[in-house]
């Protein structure tokens, strides 16, 4: 056995395990969009714990076969990465047909149990490292935590190079490289044939190995089965792949919220998905308005109506559906603000021809950024915020976008363009329509939370809202509403067949004439959120409509426990009933990791050969390990999620901020685990920093984030800097600290520790965000604050 | 199945604004044989109350949505109906055995060319489908009585709703794959103008008691 850890190879297998990780999530999500393939990588995580409870069991055995074993391990990483993840999307597996055939299950236990293949190899090799070399544990998880960082970052630039698929065999690569690393001092010969296939294997891995099997549900797949229908541009990046399709034989025509009365509908326009799923359409545009006039028969040209020739601000706009419709309606200025330079490049230069340039055109103004740090950067102020419909129709039914934190839809976010808006402005909200009705509603809450922040004690005056069959659209107004106004939205939703859900003055006799509805729940929804029953509403109504905040930013997440009997009931009545599943799939898949760590914690107690090696050690030592271990798994994971969340909301684009946090928090970590090589094993004053600023930033974040918004980004990346740095610095020392305790005491309880910190991570993960929906991320930080008191307690130095 | 459709329409009746589905749909019903219209894998669960794949990435509906759908059109005898994404062709079967001269198109050609292949096997006559573009109708067989928008979309197309003929229904399901949870009817008025009125096939009152 060799007596230098290997740190390159540990370094790289975790860079190549968390690149894995990461890519499985956006693999996913071009194959499958359900939150079922999020509840698939999820358990398949749990892989890295099993290997914790596996090393216990046959610890001896693969320390002999050091570093054999480790390279093993690390090749069969490299190899299963890329076939279980072949094998996986092959699996027959419709997650839209969950609720009526219960045979689906099978197919995810499937999918679960191949995606754990890949993980539960590589935290095998990397187990055998940390049980071979107690003493340099500090060194070990300096590397590996150094590694994971570099492969998160990596793999967003590899993203910005390279389609998904193909950035399977950079993974396949590294995990061979790691294999290859480890075998060198040992047998160089194997190390050699190893690094040759580090080498070639990514270049000669055939395209079928790597190729994508989408659902037949997605999208995309749909509109590329009709004849004659053809891809024509696509681009890719982190943010996802976006793709332009085509249809001569059956033009695709998107326009949400056209009237019944419309004289036409849209002229041809080309298909936009992003990662398979709709996202609008761009639309064909050469400088002549008369094709475009169905803009002005969508609920959202409703501002137009009230309004000239305004500046306008468009947030999220996509492939310029809505700069275009400003441009109809004569606006004299349009800012155009989009996340995804791709949609802006397919948009401007591979469709060129098609597309007219909208963001060109006279008077439009073109901003590649985040919504929010825009809005808080500018000073500008404008007649018209419109914040666009951006999510698919189907994804929205479905209720897919249920755990996905929304900055754009907050208090806060509606305070900052409401103080954009010139006196008089509008600010304009469109949504598909949800049956029963759920975010046009919350929205309404929302606003009116916005305008008391504001100094308006009563918003029903600075209201409107209008309904087709299939959108909503909510104004907003810095001011109240005139008679004049009132009367104009009237004649626009009667000329075109649309219902009015609110304007000041509103009676029940004036809404719901059109589009009819038994009962017209939009209507009594908003008359009592703007009324004096409005806690009352909140809590009788069977979906939370409590307005989103920074600090609970889950938008599109509405499930009561309260109301799942019911829903069950009607679907034991054989009917679907309107369930949003990102909630119950979230707390199904921790449960499930729950249950599978504790069993393969327990596993080693209850077997004979390691329960003697566990008796050999010291008791206390044995009882403060699960407790220790637990404690820190959940608490490193209860600090990250919030910082990583508030902070990419701060810097203002969620692929930046989080490459940027990320590696300063693993880094920072690291230098910590090396750091914490020269401290006393009982050493308690990391936890106490960890402790007292978890405790402090849960309550000062929020505040001084705010505050410091509008600093030039430069600034805000050095405040994130010197924010996240001490802490993280901290933070990477109980691990190691505790793990070289146990190492030097009692050897074989290493792999068990490590497993139950592996295990904890992943149930830590969904906790942290179940939680951060309840209570918000102030809460999930004062607990992971509560946890290191506890592991300060529990910490195996002092037993 | 059928008893299945009575009984689930008897508890969510009041989404139909009709309390229960009419015999002569629940007796069409009975009498089509859905297994013709799945796969041979498919075919022990073709009576199942449930959406059913049939390749191409569609879906055979669900019995009892088929039922009130139909239902929603009262469908007589010689109206013309137009169906906008024939699928397996079931429904249109459903309306062809109702009476009606019923015209379909489905855009992706495979499910067409089988659809229309299974109605002649099942000598349909007043039974006409085509490959093609759904959104700007079939003007030549027009105008209609009633219209089945099954693909969904983001709009209504404005010449569909000019080729229903006044007093005229179309039925949209509208949600994703295996999830339709509402039915838009949208009717023509006599004097020309057009409502829509949304049909919860499964009743979920979103507020408790209280004080409404």
């Amino acid at each position: 056995m060799t007596h230098r850890p290997p740190l390159a190879a540990v370094a790289m297998l975790s860079a190549a395990a968390l690149a894995y990780e990461v890519l499985l999530l956006r693999l996913f999500a071009i194959i499958q969009w359900h939150h079922f393939a999020y509840l698939a990588i999820s358990v398949a995580l749990l892989g890295i714990g099993a290997a914790g409870s596996f090393v216990t069991l046959v610890r001896s055995r693969l320390l002999a076969a050091y570093p054999h074993s480790f390279a093993l391990a690390a090749a069969a990483f490299a190899l299963s990465a890329v076939a279980c993840f072949a094998g996986a999307e092959r699996v027959p597996f419709n997650a839209l047909e969950i609720a009526w055939n219960p045979a689906q299950f099978l197919g995810l236990a499937g999918i679960y149990l191949l995606l754990l293949l890949p993980f539960f190899c590589a935290a095998t090799a990397l187990c055998i490292a940390y049980s071979a070399f107690g003493p340099q544990i500090p060194q070990l998880y300096a590397a590996d935590i150094v590694g994971a960082g570099l492969g998160s970052l990596g793999l967003l630039v590899v993203l910005f190079f390279l389609h998904p698929a193909d950035a399977l065999r950079v993974v396949f690569g590294l995990g061979l490289a790691a294999a290859a690393l480890a075998a060198w001092a040992a047998a160089p010969r194997w190390g050699a044939v190893l690094a040759l296939a580090a080498l070639a294997g990514p270049w000669l891995l055939p395209p079928s190995a790597v190729a994508l099997v989408v659902s037949d549900y997605k999208d995309l797949r749909q509109a590329l089965r009709v004849k004659d229908a053809r891809i024509i541009a696509q681009r890719s990046s982190p943010l996802g792949v976006v793709t332009a399709v085509v249809s001569p034989a059956a033009p695709l025509r998107h326009a949400p919220g056209l009237s019944l009365n419309a004289v036409a509908g849209p002229p041809p326009q080309l298909g936009l998905f992003i990662d398979g799923q709709a996202a609008g359409a761009v639309i064909r545009y050469d400088g002549g308005t008369a094709p475009l006039a169905y803009l002005g028969d969508t609920t959202s040209a409703l501002p137009y109506r009230l309004l000239d020739r305004p500046q306008v601000l468009v947030l999220g706009a996509g492939a310029g559906g809505d700069v275009l419709q400003a441009l109809v309606h004569g606006a004299r200025r349009v800012d155009a603000v989009e996340l995804d330079a791709q949609v802006v490049a397919l948009v401007q230069q591979d469709l060129a021809n098609f597309s007219g340039l909208p963001y060109s055109a006279p008077g439009v103004h073109l901003h590649v950024a985040e919504a929010r740090g825009f809005v808080a950067g500018s000073d500008r102020p404008f007649d018209l915020i419109q914040v666009a419909l951006l999510d698919s129709f189907g994804s929205s039914a479905a209720g897919l976008g249920s755990l996905n934190e929304s900055h754009l839809y907050t208090v806060e976010a509606l305070d900052a363009y409401l103080q954009r808006l010139a006196p008089g402005g509008l600010l304009a909200f469109t949504r598909w329509v949800s049956l029963p009705p759920r975010d046009s509603l919350r929205l309404v809450a929302t606003a009116t939370a916005a305008l008391a922040r504001r100094g308006v004690a009563d918003a029903g005056d600075s209201l409107v809202m209008i309904r087709s069959w299939n959108t909503t659209t909510l104004l907003v107004k810095n001011g109240r509403f005139t008679a004049a106004e009132i009367t104009a939205v009237k004649d626009f939703c009667r000329r075109r067949w649309f219902d009015l859900v609110h304007v000041p003055g509103l009676v029940a006799a004036e809404a719901n004439v059109f589009n009819l509805l038994e009962p017209d729940d939009f209507f009594t929804g908003t008359r009592a959120l703007l009324g004096p029953q409005r806690e009352d509403f909140l809590r009788r109504y069977k979906f939370d409509l409590s307005p989103a905040t920074d600090d609970r930013p889950y938008f599109f997440h509405f499930f009561k426990w309260r109301t799942l009997p019911e829903l069950l009931q009607l679907r034991s009545r054989g009917g679907l009933p309107p369930l949003d599943w990102g909630y119950p799939v979230l707390v199904m898949a921790l449960l499930q990791a729950a249950a599978v760590s504790l069993l393969l914690i327990l596993l080693p107690l209850a077997l004979a050969s390691t329960r003697h090696a566990f008796t050999a050690a010291p008791a206390p030592l044995r009882r403060r390990v699960p407790g220790y271990f637990l404690a820190l798994g959940l608490g490193f994971m209860a600090i990250e999620i919030p910082l990583l969340q508030r902070f990419s909301q701060f810097l203002s684009h969620p692929l930046y901020a989080v490459a940027i946090i990320l590696a300063v928090f693993l880094v920072c970590a690291g230098l910590g685990a090396r750091f914490s090589a020269r401290l006393a094993p009982a050493a308690r004053w990391p936890f106490a920093v960890i402790a007292a600023m978890a405790g402090a930033y849960a309550l000062l974040l929020p505040p001084v984030l705010a505050h410091s918004m509008a600093l030039a980004q430069g600034w805000k990346i050095l405040l994130t800097l010197l924010l996240v740095a001490p802490l993280a610095f901290c933070l990477g020392m109980p691990f190691p600290l505790g793990l070289a305790a146990v190492a030097a005491r009692a050897a074989p309880l290493v792999p068990w520790a490590w497993g139950i910190n592996g295990f904890a991570s992943v149930v830590a993960t969904l906790l942290a965000t179940l939680l951060a929906i309840h209570w918000g991320y102030a809460a999930v930080l004062l607990l992971a604050a509560a946890l290191y008191a506890c592991a300060a307690w529990l910490s195996p130095g002092r037993a | 199945m059928v008893d299945e459709i009575v009984s689930m329409a008897r508890s969510f009746g009041a989404g139909t604004g009709r309390g229960a589905i009419e015999p002569r749909v629940l007796n069409v019903l009975a009498r089509i044989p859905r297994h013709e219209f799945v796969s041979a894998q498919l075919r022990a669960n073709a009576y199942d109350n449930r959406p059913l794949p049939i390749g191409h990435g569609q879906t055979i509906s669900q019995p009892y949505i088929v039922a009130v759908m139909t239902d929603l059109l009262r469908v007589g005898a010689g109206d013309t109906a137009l169906e906008i994404g024939t699928g397996s062709g079931y429904q249109a079967a459903v309306l062809a055995e109702l009476g009606a001269r019923v015209s379909s198109i489905e855009i992706v050609e495979p499910l067409a060319l089988e659809a229309g292949e299974r109605l002649r096997r099942m000598g349909y006559a007043n039974l006409a489908t085509k490959v093609g573009d759904g959104y700007h109708g079939w003007p030549q067989q027009g105008p209609f009585d009633v219209i089945v928008v099954t693909a969904a979309a983001s709009h209504v197309p404005p010449p569909l709703v000019r080729q229903l003929k006044s007093g005229g229904r179309m039925v949209i399901p509208v949600g994703a794959p295996f999830q339709t949870q509402q039915l838009l009817l949208v009717q023509m008025r006599t004097d020309g103008t057009v409502t829509t009125r949304q049909v919860m096939p499964v009743i979920f009152v979103p507020l408790t008691g209280g004080h409404d």
